[in-house]
This record gives structure tokens, C-alpha cells and sequence, in this order.
């Protein structure tokens, strides 16, 4: 079946799975985001201890998003993972140790014997959600705007210049954090970081049983949705007006295109649609759960939910579709990466392609299990009589 | 001659090196006890005996404190490959990215999303769906166990693969031949089944501490019963595997075999040191050679072990670094000579394609695919070629403890479940006591086995073919420097954190 593709569009339904599990991974960001909330929205210990039960359920779906978000990349695109993680370590390795914190403080945070204390875990628990949200949007940024690389596979083979035999070199000066000084970085990390607290405060309407904890998350959801559509405008302004980095299909040169993203998007219609539902579902999950609350809050995570992921899954989709250099370097616009520079061989992506069946099949039992366990709101009172809290 | 920063590469060896350390003292028990716990809640099933689900709760409780931190240093295990061995990522991300991407979408996703049911479900799903999902919680750790050591195994022996002149890489041709290669395979019987002998120690070393403290009785011994079941056949599995592990060590990677024999001659009818103490010869400084100061030896055993042959010739590392032609063994130097020819090849072909000379680029071609299988020689051109023995002592006192543990193991596991059996355990304090004192001892176990595979295949991260020199990233020693004591006294922290948790659990008892 797979085989008979060309490497293109191999590539091609590579770039279209990856994307799809990094759109799905901010959406489960939530989890990020509502660790940044648990001191605002709980003002005592018992309602702490809801809202960190609440998310830590869902933790390690995130969690193995990422993993497997990472390990995909690094099957299909492995020039990327080369170039990206050896080259902006710093902005990665906080990002792993942001999330490395996360993964203990659930299991560890009120049981008995934990000497770094409770507070400890928490404190972890906020710094997760603060960086790991932040950080993750600065560096997705970075395949709009570009970092400062080169890449050259002749010097693995250049045995006398007197350089290391490395292919990639990373020519910023801070390995990746200089990526945070730029403004239009920072507005989609900032973006990534308030959505991730509006689908945290939608998540937790859908699952609390709690008058008071629900007062205050009317409350935040604007002061959170707000910011968010400011720097969400504010990238997506300058995507849409910028010049972006394309690949000629015929000799791979890459060169400046003004308006690029824009014409991505009239190019690929479909990605259009699909990038105009999203931001209207974000849009309309957050308007519903404001002002229908009443009557729709607790559908408002679905809808903002899956526009969260279509929306992501477009902005990516326009990143690399289209002969876009989806990784672009601004200190040799030749060394950018493209779904076509630096993919995985036909035989692998063709492999790799039967395994990505198994998709849908895990997407139904994490779906299945997600309504098996959450058929019933949670309140302070049901949570005491759980056998596992964290 | 190119420019190698050794503290860079070493620094990176030793952030990895933790990191996969760390790793490792948390998924063998992770491995075993969950079975352990889906064989205590098929008997609860079974049953309806509350004692059995009190019991299941008990360790599910330990598996939860432990399974956090795996996946912990598992995230950075997995994203190091690229922030540290960036080329490593390039030069053989089409073959090694894939059974990390299918471990991702086959295995973590099942562990994951059964394990809020494992641990959140008692009340909210029927009781046979919750057995389903514990089971499915032990499937799916065993099964990314597979994926990563298959990864690992094709390091240890690259295999279905070709290497893609154009692409600069190697490239994946035959997926099957990667996944059922016989080091992959016996790598991850042998590793998995060193996890479920781990954790059936566990079980028993704190069931025997119950024991003597006179607590818990029958949970004590029930959760015995299960476990040395469950660890005598996985012992006597390991130790089968691990014959097998060591004749395909003999086989592909000799260098490694030879070090951790520390057989420096090769010889026909060689015997197996069963024991021995190594002190550095004098006579031949910087070769690493290591002399015997007190060895008992067991006359052809290695032969017979490596080539199921006592007359075979097992050859040394003298034979491997000068060469043996009358074994057909080329020296390093001959090695080292063949692969800069392979590198300058290819570097030939390479540009005489870009110039369009069609003939030059062929004959280049030529050249290159006649010495490949030497081409990760070519980076030790003009370098001591000592540099490519391991360290013989770490090799051979780690894989001579390890197996003397094994046996030890074995013993215990018999011992205990006949006791058990005969009902006269309670009453046994010097076996108890050793239950509970070879706990660490199968921790120390494990990692040696590890240490024997990846310090003996050193310096190489792809065998024969990417040595770490050529493997790294560009980086500043000082920022892995930084890195890894980052790491070092965080894990660190959480490792205390674990373990004093770990024990307040373990205190409160079975009916808590």
C-alpha cells in the first residue's frame, strides 16, 4: 500500500502525522496549564488537592505525547532532531527538565517520606506548567522565524581542516534561548502558555463538582482568554504578513518569499479550512463557556479542545507544506531544513507508514478510557474516597 | 589531522551514561512487578478474596512511586540522543528512530492510558476491564522494553541496513532483519527477564522483612509465593539467554569478549577464568594490559562457551589490536588504514559528482562500498590504537559479579519457594535475612550487566562503524559539564526522595 508513494508524499503523510501529534500535544498541554492554577483556583489544601488530582490523571497522556511526538520526529525527520536538539540545547534541555520535574511531583507530592516537602512538588508542578508551555511555543515559533545553524554532511567526512566531524553547528550565541528575545517568539510562547490555561479552566468545568473552585474559574477564563487572543493575533498577524522561507521544488534552493505563510494558505485550501474551524472553535468554546455558562460550560473543552488541535495542526501543516523550509536556518538560508532535505529513506517512512496505523486504534482506547473514567464530575467530598490520591 | 575534544566526548559519555544508569535502577522493577501485579488480581478475580486485591493494592502502591521516576530519566535517555550524539541522530536516525517512534505509538500509549484505570478505575470500571488493564499496563512496559533494546541490539550488531552515499547516512533496507536480529532478541529476553528476577527479589526481600518482623504474615507469604514462582523459571531463563548473549558477544563483537575475559593471547582450547584478580603489566605501559595476580581458570570452557567447540580459537586482544593472519584477523592499524580510505572515498565521490566526473565518482564508489565495513576505523587514523581497547577490569570484574549473583539468585529463588511451599519460611531467619539483603544485590546486578554491554563495545556508538569521537554534537564541554552535575544531584535528590517514600510505604503495611 505504502510502498507504491513517492518519497514526497511519504514525506509528505509524515510531516501530516507529526504535526498531528504536536497539534495534539498543546491541546493536552491543559495539564501544563492548570498546574499554573492550582495556587489561583485553590485557596485551601482540600481544593489544591482536587485540582491536582484532576490534572494528574491526564499527566501522563501529555507526557507520552511528547515522547512520542520526539521519538516520531526523530524517525521521520532525523536531520531535524540532529540539527535542532545538538543545537538549541539549552531551550531543549530546560524544556526536558521542566518536564522531568512534573513527571515525580504528582506520585510524590503528600506521600509520607517525600523530604523535599510538598510545597517542593508544587512549586514543580507551576514551574512545568509556566516553562514547559512557554518554551515549547517559543521553539515551535522558531519554524516560522528561523535559528542561526549550519549544516554541512561533507564534514563528517573532513578529516584535516581541524574541526570536530560534525555535521550541524549551532551559530547562536546562547544555544536556542536567544530564541526567547524575539518578539514574535515570545507572542506564540505566550499564546501556547494562555491557551494552555483557558483549556485547563475548561477542563476543569467539565470535571468539578465545586461551587466555589467554579466562581473563580468563570473569572479566570477571561482574564486568560483575553491575552492568549492578543499574542495569538499578534504571531498570527505577522505570519500571515511576513516573508517566509521557501524551497524551489526543482534544485532545493531556498530563498525569501514575501507573504510565504500567505501563500500557503491560499495555496492549500484544505489547511485553510481547516486553520479558520479551529481558531472559530477555540474561539466559540471559550465565547460559550463565558457567556452560556449556565448551559455549556462543560462542553466547552471539547469544542475549544478540537479547534486547539486543528488550528495547531494547520500552522504546522503551513510550516512545511507547500516547498517550505520548515526549519530555517538565517545564518545559511541553504543548510534550512525541508520535509524533503531531511526525512527518513522511502523503505523507512514506508515502514514507519504501516505503523501509523495503529493510530486511530490508540486514539479509540485512550478515547474509550477517557469516558470510562470521567463519566462523573469530581467533588472534594468523592475524591476522599478514592484509593490512590496523588 | 581533525581537531577531537576530548572533554567534550567524555562529559557527553558520562551525561549519558548517568542518565541511562539512573534509568535503569527504576524500569527493571517496573518490568517485573508488573506482572507480579497482574498475577496477584487474576487471583482476586479468581477468588473474590479481598486479601488478594488488599495485596495487589499494596504493591501497585511501589510500582506507582517507581514508575514516575522511569519515566522521568526515560524522557531525557530518549532526547539525549539528539541534544549530545546529534551526528549519531543523522548518520543513523533512519534506522534508530524507528523503534523509538513505534515504542511511542505501540507501547507508551498503552502504559499510560491503562495505568489511570490500573490505579484510578477500582470504582469506576467493571472488575474484569480493570484485570485488563493492569495486564495491558504490564504488556505495554514489556513491549517498549522491546522496542529500545532492539535499538540497542542493531548498535551492538548493525544489521538490514545500507549506507546511502548521496544521503550520508545509513539507511534502513530490511525492517525484519533489524528486529530479529539474535543480539536484539537475546538482549531483550535477557534484559527482561533480569527485570522480573529483580523484582520477584523485591518482592520477597520486603515480604521477608514482614516476616521477621513478625507483620503481615500472610501477605507476607502469599506475596512470596507469587514472586518466587514468577522469578525461579525468569532466573533459570536469564541464565540461558545469557549464554546466548555471550556466545553472539563472541561472535560480533570479539573485542568486547576478549576484555571481559581479559584474554590478551588468543588461543585454541582457551579456558574460562571462574575467577580472578587483575593487576596492570608493567612490561607494556599504555597497552592496557592486565596481568592475573590470582586466577582460577576451567580448561576450554571459553572455547566451548563462544563457539560450542572446545578445540575453537578464541582470539585476544593482542590478536585484535596487531592482527592474527593466521586466523584471518586484520590488525586495527590495517582496519584504521581501510577506513580512511573509506572516508576519503566517499569525500571523493562527492565531489567528483558535484564536478560531473562520472567515472571518477564511480571508481570512488567502488572503493568506498569494497571498505566500508572499516569506515568508522578511519577516525583513529594517526592515533594510539590502544585507544580502541575498553577497560578490561570494568569489563571483566562486572561480568564475572554479575554472573556469580545470577547463580546466587538461582539458589535463593529455589530455596525460598520450597520453604514457602513447605511452609517453614517464617522460621528460616538466616534465609530471610539473606532474602532481604540481596535486594541491593539485584540492583548491583542489573547495572553491571549493563556496564559489560556498553562500556565493552567502547569507543563504539555503532559497532566498527561510529566511534563516539565522530558521534557527538558541537557543544562546550563545560555545558554537558554543567549538564550532567545538573543531573547528577537532581536524580540524585529524587533518587532519596524515592526511596525514603518508598520505605514509609513499605512500613505502613499491607493493610494500611
Amino acid at each position: 500500500m505504502f510502498e507504491s508513494l513517492s518519497l514526497l508524499s511519504l514525506q509528505q503523510y509524515w510531516w501530516l502525522i507529526v504535526s498531528l501529534l504536536g497539534a495534539l500535544l498543546v491541546f493536552l498541554m491543559f495539564v501544563q496549564g492548570g498546574q499554573t492554577l492550582i495556587y489561583s483556583l485553590g485557596k485551601n489544601e482540600e481544593e489544591r488537592t482536587l485540582l491536582v488530582n484532576l490534572l494528574g490523571r491526564k499527566w501522563e497522556l501529555t507526557f507520552t505525547t511528547l515522547v512520542t511526538f520526539g521519538g516520531a520526529f526523530f524517525a521521520s525527520f532525523p536531520l531535524f532532531y540532529s540539527t535542532s536538539f545538538g543545537g538549541a540545547y539549552w531551550v531543549w534541555m530546560a524544556i526536558l527538565i521542566a518536564f522531568v520535574i512534573q513527571a515525580v511531583s504528582y506520585e510524590y507530592r503528600k506521600k509520607p517520606g517525600n523530604f523535599l516537602g510538598q510545597k517542593t512538588f508544587e512549586i514543580f508542578l507551576v514551574l512545568n506548567g509556566f516553562l514547559g508551555t512557554l518554551l515549547l511555543g517559543t521553539a515551535v515559533a522558531t519554524f516560522f522565524t528561523g535559528s542561526a545553524f549550519s549544516v554541512n554532511k561533507m564534514n563528517l567526512l573532513d578529516l584535516t581542516s581541524g574541526n570536530m566531524p560534525i555535521i550541524s553547528e549551532w551559530k547562536g550565541p546562547a544555544h536556542g534561548l536567544e530564541a526567547a528575545l524575539n518578539p514574535v517568539n515570545l507572542s506564540l510562547g505566550l499564546a501556547v502558555f494562555f491557551l494552555a490555561r483557558v483549556l485547563a479552566i475548561l477542563y476543569f468545568m467539565n470535571r468539578i463538582n465545586h461551587a466555589t473552585i467554579m466562581e473563580r474559574l468563570k473569572k479566570q477564563l477571561l482574564h486568560n482568554a483575553i491575552p492568549f487572543l492578543v499574542f495569538f493575533l499578534v504571531f498570527a498577524g505577522w505570519l500571515l504578513l511576513s516573508n517566509g522561507f521557501a524551497v524551489d521544488p526543482k534544485t532545493g534552493i531556498v530563498s525569501m518569499e514575501p507573504y510565504k505563510y500567505l501563500h500557503n494558505l491560499l495555496a492549500l485550501p484544505v489547511v485553510a479550512i481547516v486553520f479558520v474551524l479551529g481558531v472559530a472553535a477555540v474561539l466559540l468554546g471559550i465565547i460559550r463557556s463565558a457567556f452560556c455558562f449556565e448551559k455549556c460550560h462543560t462542553r466547552g473543552i471539547w469544542l475549544s479542545g478540537t479547534g486547539t488541535v486543528l488550528t495547531v495542526w494547520a500552522l504546522l501543516l503551513l510550516a512545511g507544506y507547500n516547498h517550505t523550509a520548515y526549519y530555517p536556518s538565517t545564518y545559511d538560508l541553504q543548510s534550512s531544513l525541508s520535509i524533503e532535505n531531511s526525512s527518513s529513506s522511502h523503505y523507512t517512512l514506508t515502514a514507519m507508514s504501516y505503523v501509523s496505523l495503529l493510530v486511530p486504534f490508540v486514539l479509540a482506547y485512550i478515547w474509550y478510557v477517557w469516558r470510562a473514567m470521567d463519566k462523573k464530575k469530581i467533588s472534594t467530598e468523592e475524591l476522599q474516597s478514592e484509593s490512590h490520591i496523588y | 589531522m581533525n581537531h577531537i575534544d576530548f572533554a567534550l566526548v567524555d562529559w557527553s559519555r558520562a551525561q549519558f551514561a548517568l542518565t541511562a544508569c539512573y534509568h535503569w535502577l527504576f524500569v527493571p522493577l517496573t518490568l517485573g512487578l508488573s506482572f507480579i501485579i497482574a498475577f496477584m488480581e487474576t487471583i482476586y478475580i479468581k477468588t473474590g478474596n479481598e486479601e488478594w486485591k488488599r495485596l495487589t493494592k499494596f504493591w501497585m502502591t511501589i510500582f506507582g512511586i517507581n514508575f514516575a521516576i522511569g519515566i522521568a530519566t526515560g524522557l531525557i535517555l530518549e532526547f539525549e540522543f539528539g541534544t549530545n550524539w546529534s551526528n549519531y541522530s543523522w548518520f543513523v536516525g533512519d534506522i534508530f528512530g524507528a523503534p523509538l517512534a513505534i515504542e511511542g505509538i505501540m507501547a507508551f500509549f498503552l502504559e499510560t492510558t491503562f495505568i489511570a484505570v490500573m490505579f484510578f478505575g477500582w470504582n469506576k470500571v467493571g472488575k474484569k476491564f480493570h484485570l485488563l488493564s493492569t495486564w495491558l499496563v504490564a504488556i505495554g512496559s514489556n513491549l517498549s522494553a522491546l522496542w529500545i533494546l532492539v535499538a540497542n541490539g542493531w548498535m551492538q550488531l548493525p544489521g538490514g541496513m545500507k549506507f546511502n552515499t548521496d544521503t550520508a547516512r545509513n539507511e534502513m533496507i530490511n525492517f525484519w532483519q533489524v528486529l530479529f536480529s539474535p543480539v536484539a532478541i537475546n538482549k531483550f529476553l535477557h534484559t527482561v527477564s533480569s527485570g522480573y528476577v529483580l523484582a520477584s527479589l523485591f518482592v520477597i526481600g520486603i515480604s521477608a522483612w514482614f516476616l521477621l518482623k513478625k507483620r503481615d504474615i500472610l501477605y507476607a507469604k502469599r506475596s512470596i509465593i507469587v514472586a518466587a514462582s514468577f522469578g525461579l523459571p525468569a532466573s533459570i531463563f536469564i541464565m540461558l539467554t545469557g549464554d546466548g548473549s555471550a556466545r553472539a558477544v563472541a561472535h560480533h563483537q570479539p573485542m568486547k569478549f576478549a576484555a571481559m575475559e581479559n584474554l590478551y593471547m588468543g588461543q585454541q582450547n582457551a579456558p574460562l577464568a571462574a575467577f580472578g584478580i587483575l593487576k596492570p603489566d608493567p612490561a607494556v605501559p599504555g597497552h592496557k594490559k592486565m596481568d592475573f595476580r590470582y586466577l582460577v581458570e576451567i580448561p576450554d570452557v571459553l572455547s566451548y562457551m563462544a563457539f560450542l567447540n572446545p578445540n575453537a580459537y578464541v582470539p585476544g586482544i593482542y590478536d585484535l589490536v596487531h592482527g592474527n593472519p593466521a586466523q584471518g584477523i586484520p590488525s586495527y592499524n590495517e582496519r584504521i588504514a581501510k577506513g580512511l580510505i573509506a572516508i576519503n572515498s566517499l569525500s571523493a565521490y562527492k565531489k567528483a559528482k558535484l564536478a560531473g566526473k562520472d567515472s571518477l565518482a564511480a571508481a570512488s564508489l567502488t572503493t568506498f562500498e569494497a571498505n566500508y565495513k572499516h569506515f568508522g576505523y578511519g577516525y583513529y587514523a594517526n592515533r594510539d590504537v590502544h585507544e580502541l581497547i575498553p577497560s578490561i577490569p570494568t569489563s571483566f570484574y562486572s561480568f564475572r559479579i554479575m554472573v556469580f549473583l545470577g547463580l546466587h539468585f538461582f539458589a535463593l529463588l529455589l530455596v525460598v519457594l520450597i520453604l514457602t511451599v513447605k511452609n517453614k519460611i517464617e522460621t528460616k531467619k538466616v534465609i530471610l535475612y539473606t532474602a532481604l539483603w540481596t535486594i541491593p544485590l539485584a540492583y548491583i546486578a542489573s547495572m553491571l550487566g549493563w556496564i559489560v554491554a556498553e562500556v565493552g563495545r567502547q569507543p563504539w556508538v555503532i559497532q566498527d562503524i561510529l566511534p563516539t569521537i565522530a558521534a557527538v554534537s558541537q557543544l562546550k564541554a563545560s555545558s554537558v559539564q554543567f549538564t550532567f552535575w545538573l543531573f547528577a544531584v537532581f536524580f540524585t535528590a529524587l533518587l532519596i526522595a524515592e526511596i525514603s517514600i518508598m520505605l514509609k510505604q513499605i512500613n505502613k503495611g499491607f493493610t494500611a
